[in-house]
């Protein structure tokens, strides 16, 4: 028999349901996996053991006596460690919240839970989400699978970094500028940023919230899809949740994609974009063209402000966001003895966060500050407009839009490190969709030098259902979807 | 590099400050060569033409989301303090404010 860390979620569910396989073997064999290769990869911070057995325990006396159970029943499912999970460890790979335990659940993961799903454990990623390639970690880098000296992108470098090289199924990470298409880019598997609102960020630890989304990973589109349906749908306690317009995505499933549009705009190859990158994602359009997809070349004359905007709110939102960390109510904390407040705080800050957090809320609180206000953020702001405006109209033209996920290919750890602003032009083609709320997907579409390329498909807000569809049609007429690194 | 310093240490010092991070010496120099580098690059939006553009706050454009005001469970003082670093008879502690 395949060893069960191989299999697929349907593949996962016949065999429970037909009895070949229980979910406590599944997971047993899915712990064993971690035990033996995560000591080099660093996927994951937290391994939720115990928590997990009993939940197999559970599943598989529910099948025994016949009671219902979920969609996802006995799959395994690794979580980004920025989503709160009550009772397991919720850090976002940071020193100040290195001991921080949740007392109440994500929406999203008590979704998971309804529907049987087993969290396996909190993913690695950049310290509160703020990175492209999981260096700026306080519980040090996780390695890309395909090779360990590479970066696995990021921020959600763990979630894919677990998926890849099968220590889960599935795993949630979030997007605020790419944090999950730049990894699922550079470790060769599927992630979607879903459209803004349409996944609660209930329980997902702020970083920018105009921005950021949580979405589905997957080694493949259809177990991608299973992960969304489960993801979805109305939450009071976000006041930003919107509802979408259908309940199933894998029904869009159909390996047909004539009298699709592709919109190709030409920025998408422009200066920054490596030629390497550029000829492996042009074939993976060719293919499209091949399956009876229509192609056209377009222009967004606005993405060329898209970088400097995305910053510029994200690090505004992020100074905000992150003042409640004080040492007081959670968070690392000195010892305080009777000096000043505002000194005691300041040091908790000063020690707690990273070098990448703490320069983020300095860029963002000058953005913010008097006589800076209009300069940076307002104009940020009037950009973004700008942009969604023109991406809004392109989409007249065509159903989706498409380019490479990431400029460059995986580089070496280290490599860019010191140089802040050389890592954030690698998200120079993910921002844009953040600014403008619409969904996009990465999906493996060849190798350079044995590294993995993604290419990005954009499409109308709401419109999942366009990026499943062309996503599916192209994993499955092309010769990577048994493709997986050697480890 | 063309020295445009948009900003000196001594307003990187007193921003760190507002924002409640203490720094090091050697944070305040590398912060200032970096932000200035990253504050260079992002000059380019200045050349964006915004004139009576609205600023996009939220692309949903929502503004109050209301609900009815009814009274729902929430978390139990004891739950509330389990995180805290430091706590006493019920309540966070924390050192002298004023």
């Amino acid at each position: 028999m395949v060893d069960p860390y191989r299999l697929t979620v349907p593949e996962i569910i016949a065999k429970i349901d037909n009895r070949e396989l229980t979910a406590e073997e599944c997971l047993s064999s899915f712990l064993t996996r971690i035990r033996k290769i995560d000591g080099k990869i660093n996927a994951f911070i937290t391994i939720n053991h115990e928590a997990a057995f009993q939940r197999a325990k559970n599943i598989d006396k529910k099948v025994r006596n016949g009671e219902r159970v979920g969609t996802l029943r006995g799959v395994c499912i690794a979580i980004k460690d920025n989503i709160c999970t009550k009772g397991i460890p919720t850090t976002c790979s940071s020193k100040m919240l290195e001991h921080f335990i949740p007392n109440y659940n994500a929406y999203v993961i008590d979704k998971l839970l309804e529907e049987d799903a087993i969290i396996i454990g909190k993913t690695n990623m950049d310290e509160f989400a703020m990175g492209s390639t999981t260096e700026n970690s306080f519980f040090g880098p996780t390695k890309n699978p395909w090779n360990l000296s590479y970066v696995p992108g990021g921020s959600s470098g763990g979630s894919a970094a677990a998926v890849s090289s099968c220590e889960s199924v599935l795993s949630i990470g979030s997007d605020t500028g790419g944090s999950v298409r730049s990894p699922a880019s550079f470790c060769s598997i599927v992630g979607l940023k879903p459209t803004y609102g349409v996944v609660s960020r209930y329980g997902l630890i702020a970083y920018a919230n105009s921005l950021e989304q949580i979405g589905p990973m997957a080694r493949n589109v259809k177990d991608l899809a299973l992960l969304f349906n489960t993801m979805i749908g109305h939450d009071s306690m976000d006041s930003t949740s919107t509802s979408t317009p259908y309940s199933d995505y894998s029904t869009f499933l159909v390996d047909d994609i004539t009298d699709f549009k592709l919109g190709v705009p030409k920025e998408f190859f422009g200066e920054g974009v490596d030629e390497r990158v550029a000829k492996t994602v042009w074939k993976g359009i060719d293919k499209l063209e091949a399956l009876g997809a229509t192609c056209e070349e377009t222009s967004l004359s606005t993405v060329k402000y898209a970088l400097s905007a995305y910053y510029l709110i994200a690090m505004s939102e992020a100074s905000s966001n992150l003042a409640r960390y004080d040492g007081i109510r959670y968070g690392y904390s000195e010892n305080s003895k009777s000096e000043n407040w505002n000194n005691f705080v300041s040091r908790n800050r000063g020690r707690g966060f990273g070098s990448e957090v703490k320069r983020r809320i300095i860029l963002g609180t000058y953005a913010l500050s008097a006589g800076y206000y209009d300069k940076y953020y307002i104009k940020s702001l009037q950009v973004r407009t700008k942009i969604r405006q023109e991406f809004i109209k392109t989409f007249n033209q065509f159903d989706v839009l498409i380019g490479p996920t990431m400029p460059i290919p995986p580089f070496k750890i280290g490599e860019k490190i010191e140089d802040p602003l050389a890592l954030y032009m690698s998200d120079i083609l993910t921002v844009p969709v953040n600014l403008v709320g619409c969904p996009a997907i990465s999906i493996p579409c060849g190798f350079v030098n044995n590294l993995p390329i993604g290419m990005q498909m954009i499409s109308p807000p709401l419109r999942e259902d366009l990026l499943l569809k062309a996503s599916y049609s192209f994993e499955q007429n092309s010769n990577l979807k048994d493709r997986g690194p050697k480890i | 590099m063309a020295k445009t310093e948009n900003i000196s240490k001594q307003k990187i010092e007193h921003i760190a400050w507002l924002a409640r991070i203490e720094l090091s010496d050697e944070e305040k120099k590398l912060f200032t060569l970096q932000i200035n580098k990253i504050l260079e690059y992002f000059k380019i939006i200045e050349d964006a033409k915004t004139e009576d553009v609205h600023p996009t706050f939220n692309i949903l454009g929502l503004s109050n989301v209301l609900r009815e005001d009814d009274v729902k469970p929430s978390q139990s003082n004891v739950e509330a303090l389990k995180n805290a670093p430091i706590k006493e008879r019920g309540y966070f502690k924390t050192t002298k404010i004023v």
